[in-house]
């Protein structure tokens, strides 16, 4: 289905070097214990799941990941780099980007300005005028390649459909990530045409090797189809570590069962 | 478009008065979709449309350089402190302030000359008094987390005390540069004693602002912040530091005026407060096509809501209508406006597509 003229499939480097590693992170807002000691590993060019109920952490963890929540302790490595990121454009510089679920459009702004949001092509030097041409021609061509159907580049997000604005979103952030790419939920909302869009959008990066992502989904059929391996987060912790093809839907939720039992008797010996 | 119908007609001759139907409404759409897009057009009709009642009603004594000029004379205030104000209101905030930045710069510029400062430098110090008011509201704004509508209330009556203590309650005069000693040289001229320099620096800055929001980085962050302000601080818009700015380039805009009207009028009286000042220029901004919703707005629109406002004063007192009629007319036109705008605003949003 996809149209995008990539070259032929480079092999994923194999490198030692993880694109993204966590250490022991923890984060509380208030009295609200949300991770309790994140360790996660993101290799090269890999596609990762991360999976849990509502409130286990996955979302604070993207967050700090991609800079706009700071950890309390614990270590972020990118590319054997220590870092902290203090602002979301200091995480960008890193070559991260991140689609929220809570879809990042200006709906006032058209297309075009959307797509570029962040990363305005300007002129004149200092003065940062827009280049709105080269801005709308680029988005014109850049939705066709990907498939990504909008009315014009012109129209104002508001103007677009909920699919749409999410398959816009999503392009932005695919276009601009040079190295991870985070995924929260970006198939909430969606009808069966645009997840089938924005799953063949993630596949054609992850096969270009050039950057490895993480997907937050609750949608089992669409994690096994889409990742490498897949995390599952109980309690604010990584419990379960699997790959996808040394895996299976029905072994996943054993795993995910047992775990949640072994958790609970915790709680209640701790109670005790 | 125009080329469809033709074509239509000349393959099937019979369908013609579907084909002109067709062209007739594809014509108002296309006009519609002006109006929705174009915001500043249904306030020029309308003040094109009141200048041409009080020509007729009032014939050369309204048209006239005098009239006109006291018409501009409403309007250049409260036309550069709603230019300001726009940015503002297209971020979702509100500068309540402006109008006493306005007052308080020129007292700022005199207290500095009496001190033996040149006029040149006592200007410049007086617009930088002015973009740090500007950076206070801002920075309290946004730092601690108190909405702007009261920081600027507040900081409106700091400004208002701030004057009556200084200026020991007595008019200040002559203004530095003011035409009242001797007559006005060039410099004088250009930053006010000249009858017309007042709204042609509005009408400058207007340009240069509709620049700034429309063709620059700096406005697509504001339009940004204002639209959605989570989304805009995810995509990596500095959404604090804009906010910050654009008080700053608001209280700016409305210190420099202020000068200049100081040197039009030739003296300044402590008991002007600004919050009368203000409240007709939020309202020029409504009446121009700016929400206070956030995310849209046009300079323009407020220029011209501000002319609007002149010369409804002008012509309605030239026409022997109490002052008071003003005040009735201002609030009907101002709401008029703002429902027009929401309607406008829902039709964009459900019109799928461009």
């Amino acid at each position: 289905m996809s149209v995008r003229p990539t070259e032929p499939t480079p092999p994923a480097p194999i490198s030692a070097e993880p694109a993204l590693e966590v250490r022991g992170v923890t984060k509380r807002f208030g009295a609200l214990v949300v991770l309790r000691g994140i360790d996660l590993v993101l290799r090269q060019g890999e596609v990762l799941g991360l999976v849990g109920d509502n409130g286990a952490g996955k979302s604070t963890l993207v967050k700090i990941l991609s800079g706009f929540h700071q950890q309390d302790a614990g270590d972020v490595i990118v590319g054997g780099e220590r870092v902290r990121f203090h602002s979301v454009g200091a995480a960008r510089a890193h070559g991260i980007e991140t689609v929220y679920q809570d879809l990042a459009l200006i709906p006032q702004l058209p297309v075009y300005l959307n797509l570029f949001l962040g990363h305005e092509v300007t002129k004149l030097g200092p003065l940062r005028f827009l280049d709105k041409g080269s801005m709308r021609k680029l988005s014109r061509q850049y939705l066709d390649d990907i498939n990504v159907h909008v009315p014009s580049v012109d129209a104002e997000a508001v103007q677009l459909s909920g699919g749409q604005r999410q398959a816009v979103a999503v392009a932005r952030s695919v276009r601009a990530a040079t190295k991870i790419l985070l995924l929260d939920e970006p198939l909430a909302a969606m009808g069966a045409r645009e997840s089938r869009l924005i799953i063949d959008l993630v596949k054609d990066l992850a096969k270009s090797g050039r950057v490895s992502i993480i997907v937050i989904d609750h949608n089992y059929a669409h994690l096994f189809e889409l990742c490498d391996r897949i995390n599952v987060m109980q309690g604010g912790r990584i419990t379960i570590d699997q790959q996808v093809h040394e895996t299976s839907l029905e072994t996943l939720t054993e795993l995910m069962i047992s775990s949640y039992r072994s958790q609970l008797e915790e709680i209640s010996s701790d109670d005790a | 478009m125009q080329s469809g119908a033709p074509t239509h007609s000349a393959v099937a001759p019979a369908a013609e008065p579907p084909g002109q139907q067709r062209e007739a409404a594809s014509i108002s759409r296309r006009v519609l979709r002006l109006f929705l897009y174009q915001r500043e057009l249904t306030p020029v009709l309308i003040t094109v449309g009141l200048f041409a009642y009080f020509t007729i009603r009032a014939g050369s004594t309204f048209t006239d350089s005098l009239s006109l000029s006291s018409a501009s004379g409403y309007a250049g205030p409260i036309g550069a402190i709603a230019v300001g104000e726009v940015l503002l209101l297209v971020l979702a905030e509100i500068d309540l302030s402006a109008g006493q930045v306005f007052l308080f710069a020129p007292w700022v510029e005199y207290w500095m000359h009496n001190l033996g400062v040149p006029i040149a430098l006592s200007i410049l110090v007086a617009l930088a008094v002015c973009c740090g008011v500007g950076a206070i509201n801002g920075l309290i704004t946004v730092r601690l987390n108190v909405p702007s509508f009261v920081t600027t209330l507040a900081m409106n009556f700091v400004l208002f005390g701030l004057v009556l203590i200084y200026s020991d309650m007595t008019q200040a005069t002559p203004i530095p540069l003011s035409a009242s000693n001797g007559s006005p040289n060039f410099s004088s001229k250009f930053m006010g004693a000249w009858l017309w320099s007042e709204i042609l620096w509005v009408l400058v800055i207007t340009i240069l602002v509709t620049v700034v929001l429309t063709r620059t980085r700096f406005g697509v962050r504001i339009i940004a912040t204002g639209g959605n302000l989570l989304g805009a601080a995810e995509a990596g818009v500095p959404v604090r530091r804009v906010k910050v700015w654009a008080f700053v380039l608001c209280s700016f805009l409305a210190g420099l005026v202020g000068i200049v009207d100081a040197v039009k009028y030739g003296s300044l009286d402590p008991g002007n407060f600004g919050v009368d000042y203000i409240l007709y220029a939020v309202g020029a901004c409504v009446i121009g096509g700016t929400a206070l919703t956030g995310g849209r707005g046009t300079v323009i629109g407020a220029f011209i809501g501000a002319i609007l406002i002149g010369i409804l004063e002008d012509g309605l007192t030239l026409i022997g209508v109490s002052t008071n009629d003003f005040y009735v007319w201002v609030g009907v036109v101002i709401i008029f406006a703002m429902a027009l705008n929401a309607q406008f605003d829902r039709l964009i949003a459900r019109s799928r597509g461009a």
